[in-house]
Parts: structure tokens; C-alpha cells; sequence
């Protein structure tokens, strides 16, 4: 047996139908216009993808085998044919009570993990009766002031069963150490804690916007809290290496894994700079991706990424545990491509974005609310997002074999393209110095505003078509009922906090803090050990974040336009 | 010759998102209007004071957090405060219908929901621009 497939007789044939049946339905029938002929990354498609396309003498190398270096076909060996993937719906709103109930709603209605949403103020380390919280408190998540909120927001949730995601950046160290004294008080043990903070703060510079510190010290929590993490908390992601809000912020799937993994690159670099040992860190870190509507591209990208994670890992930076090379990722189904108009036609769009992750192999979803372009979603919405998944799961019968699209021409073909496209992104980040500089130049933000203006352009200029939005539009929007914030919200959350304020120890927490300010002047000190002492003692995250402002200053920058 | 329109487009609050603000900012510019974009993060207070400084004909606000019931009356009341109340102010963002009325009374000109295009921002410029002169 030869070791070389011989395409000739197919790229013969290949050729041949061009100049005859091709060309000869072309003379009649014109294709559509270029622009709806590409990906949604632009990454021009073929008529046809043939085998010539997938050559199988390089399927080892390429492809593999699940749980398998380079696990371009999936991180478990037997995927969702062992379990489901996690059903985690982030939410948040209000108070830590409201939040409570809505958690308890969702574990009821069968989620399996929870996915905690933080309001503004608490994203950016400030205090609920900060001046500039006015008007954001409880809006986009549950406000968190102290240990008595998280206490709350926990109350009756058994943290040794459960898993909880945190979307936390600048103080995830503080918000994982109240989580930690809360499952203290529950009489669980550390070690048997399953979670993730987001931890990203790379990607707030460049998307998200909810960085406090300037990027040097923000490395730093970062190290200490991967040094916390592998020691205290073997089970816990203490990363979630973020594509989404790249995504969302305009990227294409290509900016998406590149910017994501030179993220990654630059929080490997920044724990092995600190003397932790690769493998001791690195199955700790995890991925979060979006979801969008072109399925096939999507797909392609999730295969990508995950070859690209497993090269890096074993040949850059020597990984040698399995583990380490294996990218684990959290998904949720894009919110920048759900429309206002028509917002029932959401519904089909998330079960679309939802097929794709699953396709791509994801570890978890959040599937969105058909009304997430007009306000936080309401109940009925949020269940019928959950539903979407179950159907998924047990009606579809995509996750019952693993990585089904594996061998379809156009798949291979376009994950190849990807990742050779994502390279030249990685070695051009490189050659700036790495991440953090090339995002202090503005490179990443620029490359992020154009690739979304172009996109936009092409909507406006209808080059591309949304249903409802610039196609197939109704004059007629029937009027909905969205979820309206409670307007007591704030007062309550004030009186709370005023509490918590008069009823501690206001000596311990002056030491306390006192103790985290002087930890972080000196930079060998791990901080996760001075906040958890603060945070039982409540004090505020503003007076944590606070101090740790003192000393690190804060981050400021303008805007990329 | 008439002199060059410009616009401040300004993020209050703390959100993050400003997918919808780049874009206005560099469409307006793409269309001939001088355009400063704030950045994140800014207060009511910096906005207003950026706006005069920069002696803007507009200030475009752009929200997505849900707080603009606070942020943009605030804005407006700031400028009548300092006697910039010509400066007309129209905003943006995730605002529920049932929310722009009030913000209408309150002194925005003009609330842009998703689905809204720059042609019909450049509209409602343009419109202001016409009853400007005629005043």
C-alpha cells in the first residue's frame, strides 16, 4: 500500500466538472454576490470542497484521535457520549437575594452550573454608594459589596455539588476569596471546590473595559492567583482565557483565536516569568469562546483553537501533561448577532450559534435570551434559551457520536485556513514584543475597530443581510414585556451595606487592610492570603480594591476609534 | 463657508460596550463631521466639561448598561447649569421604548435603538443643523 493518496484522477474529474457542469449552470445562472459567499470572517469558500481537500495521510497529525494530542477532535475521549456538556446560564441582577432565587430557578429547571453576573460597580471594584455607581448598581448583575452579599447569593446552594462560573476580572482575587469563606461556612472543604473566575484582565484593555489597575500589577494578582489556585484549589479554573468579548466587540473568528490565544501566551509567560512549573498551572486555565451564526466557519474555529492550544502548549512552552495541552472551553452564543427587530427570531439564531458549539466540541453553554437586544432577559426567555440546549441534547442526536463534522471537506479546509490565518496574527503580536505591548500600541484595539466597522458597513450598505434588521423587515413590532429593574433595588442594597459597616469589627478591618497594603508593596507576596483575611473580616470590596489602588494606581486610556 | 460641525460622542457610566460608539464616531467622521470620541468610563461632570471645552454642536451618549434614566437627564442638566444648552444631545444604546419619552422630556433630542443606521443619525444631524440656521 502506498503511503501517498493519488488525487490525480479526482483533481482530473474535479477540473473537468469546472469546465463542463460548472460552467455551463454558470452561463445560466449567475452565483450571488462575493460578499455573501465568504465566511463571516471573510475567508473566501470554494463551489465545493473534495477530498484533495482533506488529505488523510496527514489525519494523525491534523485531526487524531479524542483526548488525543492535538485535539483538534475534541478534549474527551468520549465527549458527550459520556455526559452532556454544562448547562450554565449566566445570570444576575438586582440584590444577592434576587440573584438567589433566580439560581435556585435555574438549577430547578435542570441547568447544572451556575454563572454568576456582576454588576458594574462591582466589576470595576467600587463600592454600591460610590458616586460613580450611581445608576449602574444591580443593573448588569448582582451587586456585591461584602461577604454578607455573597453569603446571600449563596444561601441554601451546596457548593461542594455544584460548579460556578464567576465573571470577574480586575478583582477576582476578591471575589473568589469571599467565595471561599462562604463554602468555609458551609463546611466544604477547598479542595473539593469546582469553578472558574474569568481572571481575563488582558481583554479588558482591548473589549470588555472593566480593568482597574494598569497591566503590570493586574499580571501580578493574576500569578498570585494561579499560585493560590494549584495549590488550594485543584479543581478550580483560575482563568477564563476570553474570545467572546473580542468577539463581540467586533473581531472575526480569525481575530478571535489569535487575540484569545496570545491572551493565553502572555499569562503563561507571566507564571512561568513568577518560577511556576508549566504543568502545575496549566490545566487551570480554561477558554471561553462565542458562538455565532456562520455554523461552519464556527465550528472550523473551535477545531482550530484547540489544535493551536495543544501545539503551544507542548512545543513553545514544554507542557508535558496531557492536561495542560488540552484547551477547555466555556461557550455562550453571541449576543452582538441577536436582533431587537422581530426578537422571536432569536430563538432559531441561538439554536444555530448553540448547534455550533456543540459541534465544536464545547465543555459549557450559555445559550442567550430571544429578548437579550432589548433588556435582561425575562423568565420565560431564559427558559426557553435553557430548553434550547436540552433539545439539543436529546434530539438531536449531534452528541451522540464525537465530533460529528470531522471529515467533511469544507470543515477541515476551513480550520486549516483559520489556524494558518490566527499564526500570522500570533507571529505578528510577536514581533511587537508580545501581548501586552501590542495591546498598549493599540494594534489589537485597532484591528478590532476596523474588522467591526467593516462588518457594520457592509450591513448598512446591505452587502450583508440580517432577517428583520435590514431584510424582511416589519413595520408593525409588536409590543413586549421586558424585565424592568425593581426601583427599591438601590435603597436596599445602600441599607445593606450601611449594616454590614455598622455591625464589624472596624479595628480588625483597619489591621486587615492595613496588612493587604503592605503585602502588595512588596512584590513577592502572594495577595490572595491578606484579602481572604479581609474579606472575613467585611470589608468592602471598595476599601480592598481601594488600598490596592494606593499602591498600584489605576489604568486609564482613550479611546480607539 | 460654514464652520465644521462637531460632535462628541461620550460613554457614561461604566460600561464597557463601545462597539456602537466607535462605530458612530468613525462613521460621523467618514461623513465629514469632526468627530471626538471619550473613551470608557466617563462621568456626566467630564463629559459636559470635554463638551465645552471642545465647543461642540452635539453630544452623541451611548449606554448599554441599562443606567441612562440616571446618566443622560443628568448630562443635559449639567449643560444647562453651564449654559450650554444649545448643544443638543441625542443618545443610544439597550433603552427600552417605554424609557424614551421620559428621556425626551428630560432634554434628549433623539434616541437611537439597535437597528438604527448612521443614515438616520446624519438625518436627525442634519435636520438640527437646518433649524440652527434658521434661527
Amino acid at each position: 500500500m502506498s503511503d501517498q493518496i493519488d488525487f490525480e484522477p479526482i483533481e482530473t474529474a474535479r477540473q473537468q466538472w469546472q469546465e463542463t457542469v460548472l460552467a455551463d449552470a454558470l452561463s445560466k445562472h449567475a452565483q450571488r454576490d462575493e460578499e455573501g459567499l465568504r465566511t463571516a470572517s471573510g475567508i473566501p469558500l470554494q463551489p465545493l470542497y473534495d477530498p484533495s481537500d482533506d488529505d488523510p495521510c496527514t489525519y494523525l497529525e491534523r485531526q487524531g484521535f479524542p483526548g488525543c494530542f492535538p485535539f483538534t477532535r475534541g478534549v474527551q475521549p468520549t465527549m458527550y457520549r459520556g455526559r452532556y456538556w454544562t448547562m450554565r446560564q449566566y445570570a444576575g441582577f438586582g440584590t444577592a437575594e434576587q440573584t438567589n432565587a433566580r439560581f435556585r430557578y435555574l438549577l430547578e429547571q435542570g441547568q447544572t452550573g451556575l454563572s454568576v453576573a456582576f454588576d458594574l460597580p462591582t466589576q470595576v471594584g467600587l463600592d454600591s454608594d460610590h458616586a460613580l455607581a450611581q445608576g449602574e448598581v444591580g443593573k448588569v448583575g448582582v451587586a456585591i459589596d461584602t461577604l454578607r452579599d455573597m453569603e446571600t447569593l449563596l444561601a441554601g446552594i451546596p457548593l461542594d455539588k455544584v460548579s460556578t462560573s464567576m465573571t470577574i476580572n480586575a478583582p477576582a482575587a476578591v471575589l473568589l476569596a469571599m467565595y471561599i469563606v462562604v463554602a468555609e461556612s458551609q463546611d466544604v472543604d477547598w479542595s473539593v471546590l469546582r469553578g472558574t473566575i474569568q481572571n481575563d484582565i488582558l481583554k479588558e484593555y482591548v473589549a470588555r473595559g472593566t480593568y482597574i489597575f494598569p497591566p503590570d500589577p493586574s499580571m501580578r494578582l493574576i500569578r498570585n492567583t494561579f499560585a493560590f489556585c494549584s495549590h488550594r484549589l485543584p479543581k478550580w479554573n483560575s482563568i477564563s482565557v476570553s474570545g467572546y468579548h473580542i468577539r463581540e466587540a467586533g473581531a472575526t473568528a480569525v481575530q478571535e483565536v489569535a487575540f484569545t490565544l496570545a491572551d493565553a501566551i502572555a499569562y503563561v509567560e507571566t507564571a512561568l516569568g513568577a518560577g511556576l512549573n508549566v504543568d502545575e498551572f496549566a490545566g487551570g486555565l480554561s477558554f471561553f469562546f462565542s458562538a455565532g451564526s456562520d455554523l461552519l466557519e464556527e465550528v472550523a474555529k473551535f477545531r482550530a483553537a484547540r489544535r493551536m492550544w495543544a501545539h503551544i502548549m507542548k512545543q513553545r512552552f514544554g507542557a508535558q501533561s496531557a492536561r495542560s495541552m488540552t484547551m477547555r472551553f466555556h461557550s455562550q452564543t453571541s449576543g452582538a448577532a441577536l436582533t431587537a427587530q422581530q426578537p422571536d427570531n432569536n430563538v432559531a439564531r441561538v439554536t444555530l450559534h448553540a448547534l455550533a458549539a456543540v459541534l465544536g466540541g464545547t465543555q459549557s453553554l450559555h445559550t442567550n435570551s430571544r429578548d437579550e437586544a432589548l433588556a435582561l432577559p425575562s423568565e420565560d426567555s431564559v427558559q426557553i434559551a435553557l430548553r434550547t440546549q436540552q433539545i439539543l441534547a436529546h434530539e438531536s442526536g449531534v452528541a451522540n457520536t464525537v465530533d460529528p463534522l470531522a471529515g467533511s471537506y469544507v470543515v477541515e479546509a476551513l480550520t486549516d485556513e483559520i489556524e494558518s490565518r490566527a499564526l500570522r496574527y500570533l507571529e505578528q503580536i510577536e514581533s511587537m514584543g508580545g501581548m501586552v505591548r501590542a495591546i498598549e500600541s493599540g494594534y489589537v484595539q485597532r484591528e478590532i475597530a476596523d474588522a467591526a466597522y467593516t462588518y457594520q458597513r457592509q450591513l448598512e450598505e446591505g452587502k450583508r443581510v440580517v432577517v428583520g434588521l435590514n431584510r424582511y423587515v416589519s413595520t408593525q413590532e409588536p409590543r413586549r414585556d421586558i424585565m424592568r429593574h425593581d426601583p427599591g433595588l438601590y435603597d436596599a442594597q445602600l441599607a445593606r451595606l450601611s449594616e454590614v459597616r455598622f455591625e464589624r469589627d472596624e479595628l480588625a478591618v483597619l489591621h486587615a487592610l492595613r496588612s493587604l497594603r503592605s503585602a502588595a508593596q512588596q512584590e513577592d507576596q502572594n495577595l490572595m492570603y491578606p484579602i481572604i483575611d479581609c474579606v472575613r473580616r467585611y470589608a468592602t470590596l471598595g476599601e480592598i480594591c481601594g488600598e490596592l489602588r494606593s499602591v498600584f494606581g489605576e489604568h486609564t486610556q482613550q479611546g480607539v476609534v | 463657508m460654514a464652520k465644521r460641525v462637531r460632535i462628541l460622542i461620550a460613554k457614561p457610566g461604566l460600561d464597557g460596550h463601545d462597539r456602537g460608539a466607535k462605530f458612530i464616531a468613525r462613521g460621523l467622521r467618514d461623513a465629514g463631521y469632526e468627530v471626538i470620541y471619550t473613551g470608557i468610563r466617563q462621568t456626566p461632570e467630564s463629559i459636559v466639561a470635554t463638551a465645552i471645552q471642545e465647543d461642540v454642536g452635539f453630544i452623541g451618549l451611548s449606554l448599554l448598561s441599562g443606567a441612562h434614566n440616571e446618566l443622560f437627564p443628568r448630562i443635559v442638566e449639567l449643560l444647562r447649569r453651564e449654559n450650554a444648552e444649545d448643544i443638543v444631545v441625542f443618545g443610544g444604546g439597550i433603552i427600552p421604548d417605554e424609557d424614551i419619552p421620559q428621556l425626551k422630556s428630560a432634554g434628549l433630542r433623539a434616541i437611537f435603538t439597535p437597528g438604527a443606521t448612521l443614515k438616520q443619525i446624519i438625518e436627525f444631524i442634519e435636520s438640527c443643523q437646518h433649524d440652527r440656521n434658521l434661527s
